[in-house]
């Protein structure tokens, strides 16, 4: 199973694929316009309308130049001025809809994009977030959106009016002068030409600085998070030198970015001048020919300037272009990421269990690295003590992350209540399921909040109730608001200890059949850890418990007592009877008394 | 192998940080001198580019308004007299500009985007320099995550300062004021006319702005939540998946969410309105240009080559115009992201090496305490005039309850923190009169959250000694207990850490941190909770191979665990930020003070 999510991302920014799979990520993003069909439509419609408007006024001027001025008429000269003046007004108030239309239909696929990312992250199992950088993560989900959102948004559809825009030209242009619009419109191929190649070069550029970006960011990150390691061991010049050698890549790449947009984008509005320069020629002769009016001269030039920014524009949109296919493709490999727990087609809610727990020759590995759970087969009664007990890396936390499916079996079943846990939807099985680990997270919210996280309808009486049963309520009653306390990130740091009262609060209040914990509160007075074992015994009354056990004292208290080694269970039994038969277990037993 | 439930931690905390840093309340003004003032110190050595970048720009500038004229010339004349050999001699010279003008703004271009990255480069170095600098406290009080966005995103913000916000201020303006130059010398009083429509552009431009301000404020305080929301529930995945509270975040999610896109629609809209506002007052000034032009086109006052020049002039004045009022939003966000760069590496470091501090000889390890007050915060007393003096070679064990003042004991002797009052002394030195690094090299830590770094088993071991041999890094795995589940791993010790360490329980992590304690070969160790996450077995088997190894060397540990703590040479119980009690085991125990209280207990529950 690990080996899958590994396949399925096998590194967050994958080598960019030349041709096909680029046009796909694009594709696939368009696919989420369909949502929004019609006022996209709209919006598409509008951008017609407005280039026509683009055609009439420089047709207007014409008139103005050829009829008003050059005949002298001043009647022709004001009403057309008053006329170009309405055409303008109208063009805007298309241009305001063609805006807004356009933005509510890119910023409702960011918020479909967002909220299906969401959803997969929140659907996708532990070993895929054992392996994804959190941060990595944050920005595909904020700056890669924001990618697609121009892409689906007024990249698009500026491509579509200003092609729109250069056809109508065009046609504009033949209908005055043939030889001319020909002639001046020749180098519109070799405009899309450079963009593409512009294109082209420049999206792999930016791929490749966003990585680099990342790497950057996450020897950063490392270091400031170990900041006092590297203090400690005085290692800051050796940081300086990673930092500074990740800066240069970084630079080296940026540079080459820098060399090939200053190549393009003045070359865009070189071709661009070249048609006027081409007009003035050209269109010149025509009138000194008489086949041309002064008035078509100045129409030629206004309609070849009306391109000229979108032209520029174009530079713009095709890096973006560019990169919101790399974001594509970066989002897609998150959303077409397979959960590997995923509630069977023919799942069942779990009924209301008992609290049975049986491992069948239950086999695991992480990431394929090594077997972790050997053919385990364990089976705890309901409501009994069970104690896991072994040396790091023996299989205890692993045999605690099976029960509730954060990760699936590699072979055998954990079956709950005689249901294999595959079988049962994810949600049912978890809801009768407590938790209580060392490392406990609290999310920036009230202590409130945080201890009745998950559920619904929870009086205060209940909260304070479970709080008192937790030995949490007195320190709570301490904090500056009592249960309305922010904590977390921008509120108030909790000690360990008070965590993990909250964390059993949470337990208590959740009522669950099964329990699984680690009774590890080493870093903890002996005050704060006799109330943490009292509020433990009360979780654990009548529940099925399944405890990693750090101290022995828990050990004692179990009524069966797991001793792991190497992925098996190498003993099982009560306290007394391991003394007797394990050598293992008394051997840990001893030389932990002997002190 | 553990992957536990709430590995979030310390190691996963960051990216909710950065829901600060994007929520920074700090809204700029558009324009700060003192940050313009501060970039230059970082622009100055690339001066002489920037200069030929001026330059290019004020090339530019001329040829762009070089082509109207030219036009002008040409309807007026060649065309006027049917002169078509002066005709292609004026063609060539629109070739001539329109080459010029495209050489001149590739090189501005060039050089102005590569001084901005590499100014970009030089702040990110100069920031990571400087956060090097900065002693525990700062980092203590700043969330990693904000951090992170100083040195990553809003240095890439000044970049943006510098490249869009320069060259469209200045390249704009030299523009504008060429155009005015330009449309006065042809004719003033159409010029004046013409004028009248800029009054207008500056009244729309100000009404807008003052909204816009507003609204886009807005669309970054939803965004921040937007982002702080999405940090928070991604760090507390596995909770959240635990509690199969799925949906009811993912619904809170969908609100933010939603308010994000609504504030969006709305600031972008107030655009939708600006930008044809000015695009009427664009062919205004057009219709103004035509009118009074076609008037004195009539008269016979001007011709028409004047009037069509005046066009493309007034073609050319609005999309400056159009930028510089966009560039304010830029500017503001730019400026508020370069006050905040600028503060930080304005941060005076709390502990500096004085001018004359000595490299510290080689520690011997007497450690003493002489009345020493400190505290995290001012008015909140952590450790009350503590008087301690240890011999070279003491093994000392800190006792006492959470809060006691064990870790700000250890964290003093490394001089993480200054003592607020009395000294400390390491082999009869004051440890401010050393260089932080000379005293700090010569130390050992252990702390309690073993971090460890991207990268494989062996460079975590070698961080303190990246020249370790492949023996020492053995003989040290060896002494920490490392090679028993590093020799299962197929790479040994090559294998490559994920984030976080997640393919590592947290007893493996800490055994690794105690690895790269042991080869760095310390004179001092501090080992901090050292093993508390390390089963017992395991434990023993550290505690005896350190216990060779700490012979002769000081240490300092802090543990709850007796096991730990019997062996030591001296014990100190701490209490209140105070020493209680000190002695051997046996002494203690027969004392019957704190420390038997606190044995007894443990070892009742352990042998009952």
């Amino acid at each position: 199973m690990a080996q899958r999510a590994k396949k399925a991302q096998p590194s967050p920014y994958r080598a960019p694929k030349v041709g096909e799979p680029e046009q796909s990520s694009i594709w696939r993003s368009l696919q989420f316009l369909k949502k929004y069909r019609n006022i996209a439509a709209s919006a598409y419609v509008l951008a017609i309308a407005v280039n026509i408007f683009s055609i009439l006024i420089p047709q207007t001027i014409r008139w103005i130049v050829d009829a008003g001025i050059i005949q002298g008429d001043m009647t022709i000269l004001t009403w057309s001025l008053l006329g170009l003046l309405g055409l303008t007004v109208v063009k805007g108030i298309i241009d305001f809809f063609l805006g807004r239309w356009t933005e509510v239909v890119s910023q409702g696929v960011a918020y479909d994009i967002r909220n299906a990312i969401y959803d997969k992250l929140s659907s996708l199992s532990f070993s895929y977030h054992d392996q994804a950088q959190t941060g990595q993560l944050l920005a595909r989900s904020i700056s890669d959106v924001e990618r697609i959102r121009f892409l689906t948004g007024r990249a698009i559809l500026r491509l579509f009016q200003h092609t729109g825009l250069m056809v109508f030209t065009f046609v504009a242009l033949l209908l005055m002068n043939a030889q001319l619009a020909i002639l001046s419109m020749l180098l519109i191929p070799l405009l899309f030409y450079i963009a593409y190649r512009f294109g082209r070069i420049y999206r792999p550029l930016s791929l490749d600085l966003q990585h680099q970006l990342a790497e950057m960011t996450t020897v950063l990150e490392q270091n400031l998070r170990g900041a006092k390691i590297v203090k400690a061991f005085a290692q800051e010049d050796a940081e300086i030198n990673r930092f500074d050698r990740q800066n240069s890549k970084w630079f080296a790449l940026a540079r080459k970015q820098v060399i090939v947009s200053a190549q393009h984008i003045p070359l865009l509005d070189f071709v661009a001048s070249l048609s006027a320069v081409i007009i003035i020629w050209l269109g010149g002769r025509l009138v000194i020919e008489n086949t041309l009016t002064l008035g078509e001269l100045v129409a030629f030039t206004t309609y070849l300037g009306q391109l000229i920014s979108p032209v520029r524009r174009l530079g713009v949109i095709i890096p973006a272009v560019a990169m919101a296919s790399a974001a594509g493709e970066r989002i897609f490999t998150i959303l077409d990421a397979q959960s590997e727990v995923t509630d069977a087609p023919d799942a069942i809610a779990l009924p209301p269990i008992a609290g049975r727990v049986r491992f069948e020759n239950v086999t695991f590995s992480y990431f394929n690295q090594r077997q972790v759970l050997d053919k385990l087969n364990l089976e705890a009664e309901v409501g009994e003590v069970i104690a896991l007990l072994g040396a790091t890396g023996s299989g205890k936390s692993t045999i605690i992350n099976l029960i509730p499916r954060f990760y699936d079996v590699s072979g055998g079943r954990v079956r709950v209540d005689g249901y294999d846990v595959r079988e049962v939807t994810v949600k049912s099985l978890r809801d009768q399921i407590g938790i209580v680990l060392q490392e406990t997270v609290l999310f920036a919210a009230s202590i409130r909040e945080n201890i009745a996280f998950g559920l619904d309808d929870i009086s205060d009486a209940e909260v304070i109730e479970a709080a008192k049963a937790a030995q949490a309520h007195d320190f709570i009653l301490e904090m500056p608001e009592g249960y309305d306390t922010e904590v977390g990130e921008r509120g108030v740091t909790l000690s360990g200890g008070q965590k993990q009262r909250i964390a059993i609060a949470r337990a208590l209040l959740k009522d669950p059949r099964i329990l699984l914990l680690d009774d590890a509160t080493s870093s903890v007075d002996t005050e704060t850890e006799r109330l943490i074992q009292i509020a433990l015994e009360r979780l654990m009354e009548g529940r099925t418990s399944f405890i990693i056990a750090q101290r022995l004292s828990t050990v004692r208290m179990a009524d069966k007592v797991l001793v792991l080694k190497d992925g098996r269970v190498a003993a099982a039994g009560t306290h007394d009877e391991l003394m007797r038969k394990s050598g293992l277990y008394a051997e840990i037993y001893y030389r932990n008394l002997r002190e | 192998m553990g992957f536990s439930i709430g590995t979030t931690g310390v190691g996963r905390s960051g990216p909710r940080g950065t829901l600060e840093g994007y929520a920074d309340k700090v809204e700029g003004r558009s324009f700060n001198l003192r940050v313009l003032w501060y970039l230059l110190v970082f622009v100055r050595p690339y001066g002489w580019r920037m200069l030929a970048a001026f330059v290019a720009m004020l090339c530019a500038s001329a040829l762009t308004l070089i082509t109207p004229y030219l036009v002008k010339v040409a309807i007026d004349g060649p065309i006027a007299e049917g002169d078509i050999a002066a005709l292609d001699d004026i063609t060539l010279l629109m070739l001539l500009a329109a080459t010029g003008l495209y050489l001149a703004s590739t090189t501005q271009r060039f050089l102005l985007s590569w001084v901005g990255q590499r100014v970009l480069a030089d702040l990110r170095s100069a920031l990571f320099r400087h956060l090097q600098q900065l002693p525990l406290a700062y980092h203590d009080s700043h969330i990693v995550g904000v951090t992170i966005s100083r040195v990553i995103s809003d240095v890439g913000v000044i970049n943006q300062l510098l490249s869009q916000g320069l060259i469209t201020l200045t390249g704009d303006s030299l523009l504008l004021a060429g155009i005015v130059i330009v449309m006065l010398s042809l004719n003033a009083q159409l010029a004046l006319v013409t004028f009248s429509i800029i009054p207008l552009i500056v009244l729309a431009t100000a009404i807008f702005a003052r909204r816009a301000k507003l609204a886009f404020r807005k669309t970054r305080a939803r965004n921040a939540h937007l982002v702080g929301d999405l940090a928070e529930n991604l760090g507390g995945i596995r909770v959240i998946q635990a509690f199969a509270n799925e949906d009811s975040t993912s619904s809170k999610f969908n609100e933010v969410n939603q308010a994000n896109r609504d504030a969006h629609i709305e600031a972008m809209s107030l655009s939708f309105v600006f930008l044809p506002t000015v695009e009427f007052l664009g062919i205004a000034a057009t219709g103004i240009v035509l009118l009074f032009g076609g008037i004195s086109v009539a008269q016979g006052a001007l011709t028409l080559g004047t009037v069509i020049a005046f066009l493309g002039y007034v073609n050319r004045f609005f999309l400056p115009v159009q930028e510089l009022s966009q560039l304010y939003a830029t500017m503001q966000t730019a400026m508020a992201g370069g006050e905040r760069v600028i503060n930080l590496l304005n941060t005076e470091p709390a502990i500096k090496d004085s001018a004359d501090a000595m490299v510290m000889p080689p520690i011997k390890g007497r450690i003493q305490f002489q009345n020493v007050s400190f505290g995290y915060r001012q008015n909140l007393p952590v450790l009350r005039e503590i008087s301690l003096d240890f011999p070279a070679g003491t093994m000392v064990a800190l006792v006492g309850p959470t809060g006691a003042g064990k870790t700000s004991i250890a964290n003093l002797i490394a001089r993480f923190y200054d003592a607020s009052e009395g000294a400390l002394l390491i082999d009869g030195i004051d440890i401010r009169q050393v260089q932080q690094r000379s005293m700090r090299s010569q130390m050992g830590l252990v702390s309690q959250d073993p971090i460890i770094f991207s990268g494989t088993i062996a460079e975590n071991i070698r961080f303190g000694k990246p020249d370790a041999t492949d023996a020492e890094l053995a003989a040290a795995g060896k002494t920490a207990n490392v090679d028993a589940f590093v020799n299962e791993l197929p790479d040994g010790y090559e294998t490559e850490i994920l984030e976080d360490g997640a393919n590592l329980s947290l007893g493996q992590r800490q055994l690794i941190s105690i690895a790269r304690a042991v080869l760095s070969d310390p004179r001092i160790l501090i080992m901090d909770e050292a093993t508390s996450s390390v089963d017992m077995v395991t434990e023993t088997l550290i505690q005896d191979a350190l216990q060779k190894l700490l012979a002769k060397r000081s240490s300092i540990v802090i543990a709850h665990r007796l096991s730990t703590i019997v062996n030591a040479d001296v014990i100190c119980v701490v209490d209140e930020g105070r020493v209680r009690e000190m002695g051997s085991h046996a002494e203690l125990h027969a004392q019957g003070g704190l420390y038997a209280d606190l044995y007894e207990r443990q070892f009742v529950e352990l042998a009952d």
